[in-house]
């Protein structure tokens, strides 16, 4: 079984914020909700790296280990994924993901801060998959066509990779032994407690 | 001579479109109102599609900028191109090394920010500023905190208090009043305190049963009322939460405006606890409130406090502070209440089954005479002293005959 993961290649990105778009308009994401953002550190300065960021479906996720309801459930592709009928809104998830990536449709917490939404690697949700249902709470599941998830599929440098984790890994390795630099693999260490050594 | 007609005519229409758009979407807005558009106001159409005809698309189909004429496309070249690429006047040198690129490497900034805190944070065109965030390692030690310290140090302080009070129950068992009940009462506590207090009490109740429902009941209750069930008693036990922080901190107020007096130390509290406190022999004589209701009150009165701020900080997310602030109002808020409820709990133990005739002052408001004699000596002669004064006749009055 693969274990799916993303990998973005920050000395390829140019922050044109496509996969942004992309993930918006595949799921029909609601106004104010993110899954996917660009984030550019060094803005202007020496140093400067833009990388795409959303739900990194972490090993042993933090975001499962402390809601509070119990709500988050694996694949067996190594996804994250959540019931969103089981959700009560708390936030805590974001407290404790290492990545910013649970979303939620209000701002306050008074009286709950509504439906956690956050990126399903294109794969929906608990419901029958390709479903009305699912698709309403969840967006589209490419994952149970064949596709992989959107953002990757047309990032147009080819940037954002993913796929199995180990395939990522190693055609990002031969990137930077072809181009002789690279910042590497952005949240590997915090998400999957490993590096791609090169 | 057909193909520049065209552009023309192309360009024409362009110009036409981009004046004609917002007057289009005006139209819109105005026809919106009122009808039955999505929301009041707002086109059902938010942008004009432009047409895409001849003036528009296609590889080559190039709109003029300007009035000015154009060279016609397909003439001869201006220039001859080279047949050999140009000697450049200087050498180029080798691109510039790597480490000119900036040495940023994410190992080693995740790494670093895991060790020593703080997080790697950007820049992002989206409003939400919590998102220019890229990683914040410290997510992982406040799960730690929550999964572990706070479920240990809760379960410890609850359940160990729990077990401490079962035990003094068994061994010592009820505080008597020594001389028995004397059969008179007086006045301890008006009708506002003990409302007051009761307030307070529900509240802290349902505050507290809610809250430990959010920190135990995926394990002890979701297995056996199922997750269905579990979620809608946890959303509304985060609602009921929610709004009896409200009359709790009235309350906390309240008792500030109330009991601050009769809580401020004094000598006596040092004399109380020397002899030994509440396990003294003998009954050290005590105000209204001994050293350790005093004691009881401050603690509360400031546990309150952090417990009500960190609450409100974590009620509206990211209004004051950040996600590292977030996690440190729950931190607060987490221990504090745990400790708190451990304390409410000896409390509540003392005021109901762990000694006679306490309880009656937070219900009829009267307690009886030997027990404000055994437990507050000082606070019944304050009150004798005062009805007396009461019931004195004025000093200037004369004896009934006496002219
Ligand atoms: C006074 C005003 C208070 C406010 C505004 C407040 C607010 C909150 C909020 C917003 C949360 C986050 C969880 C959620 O929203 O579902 C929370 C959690 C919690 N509160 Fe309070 N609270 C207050 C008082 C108390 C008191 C008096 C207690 C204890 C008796 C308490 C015990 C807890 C506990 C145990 C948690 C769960 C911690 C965890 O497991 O993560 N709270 N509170
Ligand atoms: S990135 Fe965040 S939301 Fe996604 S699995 Fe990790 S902790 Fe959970
Ligand atoms: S917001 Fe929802 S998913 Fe996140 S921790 Fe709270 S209940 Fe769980």
């Amino acid at each position: 079984m693969a274990r799916l993961k993303f990998l973005c290649d920050a000395d390829r990105c140019i922050e044109c914020n496509a996969c942004v778009t992309a993930c918006k308009n595949e799921h029909e994401v609601p106004w104010g909700i993110n899954r996917r953002r660009v984030v550019t550190i060094n803005d202007g300065k020496p140093g400067e790296r833009s990388i795409s960021m959303a739900c990194m479906h972490c090993t042993d996720a933090p975001c499962a280990a402390v809601c509070p309801v119990a709500c988050f459930y694996g694949t067996a592709d190594g996804l994250v994924l959540h019931d969103k009928d089981l959700c009560i809104g708390c936030g805590y998830c974001f407290y404790a993901c290492p990545f910013g990536a649970p979303q939620y449709p209000r701002v306050g917490n008074f009286g709950g801060r509504g439906k956690m939404d956050k990126c399903t690697y294109c794969a929906g949700g608990p419901q029958q998959d390709n479903s009305r249902v699912e698709y309403t709470q969840y967006g589209s599941n490419r994952i149970a066509e064949g596709k992989l998830p959107l953002c990757a599929e047309m990032c147009s440098t080819k940037a954002l990779l993913a796929g199995d984790g180990e395939i990522i890994a190693s055609i990002y390795k031969e990137r930077v032994q072809r181009r002789g630099f690279g910042s590497g693999a952005w949240g590997w260490r915090t998400a999957y407690k490993e590096t791609v050594t090169t | 001579m057909s193909r520049s007609l065209a552009l023309r005519a192309g360009g024409a229409l362009l110009a036409l479109a981009l004046v004609a758009a917002p007057a289009a979407a005006q139209q819109q807005n105005t026809q919106g109102q009122g009808t039955e558009g999505p929301a009041g106001g707002a086109p059902e159409v938010q942008s004009v599609v432009p047409e895409v005809g001849d003036g528009r698309g296609g590889m080559n189909n190039q709109v003029p900028e300007t009035t000015e004429k154009q060279a016609p496309t397909g003439g001869e070249r201006p220039a001859p191109m080279r047949e050999v690429a140009p000697t450049p006047a200087a050498p180029i040198t080798a691109p510039p090394p790597n480490t000119a690129r900036g040495d940023t490497s994410a190992d080693e900034m995740e790494l670093q920010r895991t060790l020593r805190g703080g997080v790697i944070e950007g820049r992002t065109t989206l409003p939400d500023t919590a998102a220019a965030i890229l990683i914040q390692p410290e997510g992982r030690d406040w799960r730690e905190f929550r999964n572990q310290w706070l479920f240990w140090i809760g379960a410890a302080a609850v359940v160990g208090t729990v077990a401490l009070l079962a035990l003094t129950f068994l061994v010592s068992g009820r505080k008597r009043i020594e001389a028995g009940r004397s059969g008179r009462s007086i006045l301890r506590f008006g009708v506002l305190e003990r409302v007051n207090h009761w307030m307070v009490a529900v509240s802290f109740v349902l505050l507290g049963l809610s809250g430990l429902n959010i920190t135990y009941g995926a394990l002890a209750l979701r297995p056996i009322i199922g997750p269905e069930a579990f979620t809608a008693l946890t959303f509304w036990g985060q609602a009921v939460h929610q709004y009896l922080s409200f009359p709790f901190v009235l309350g906390l107020f309240v008792m500030v405006a109330v009991w601050l007096r009769d809580n401020l130390p004094t000598k006596v509290d040092i004399a109380w606890i020397k002899a030994g406190g509440p396990v003294a022999k003998g009954h050290p004589p005590a105000g209204r409130f001994n050293a350790a209701q005093k004691a009881l009150y401050w603690f509360t009165m400031g546990g309150g406090g952090l417990v009500a701020l960190s609450g409100y900080v974590l009620m509206f997310p990211f209004t004051v502070t950040d996600v590292g602030g977030q996690q440190w109002a729950h931190i607060v808020h987490g221990l504090m209440a745990m400790v708190m409820i451990a304390a409410i709990l000896g409390h509540a133990y003392i005021g109901s089954i762990g000694m006679e005739g306490a309880l009656e002052a937070m219900s009829t408001g009267r307690v009886d005479y030997n027990w404000a004699k055994e437990h507050h000596s000082l606070w019944l002669e304050q009150e004798t002293a005062k009805a007396r004064e009461a019931v004195a006749p004025p000093s200037g009055a004369r004896a009934v005959g006496a002219d």
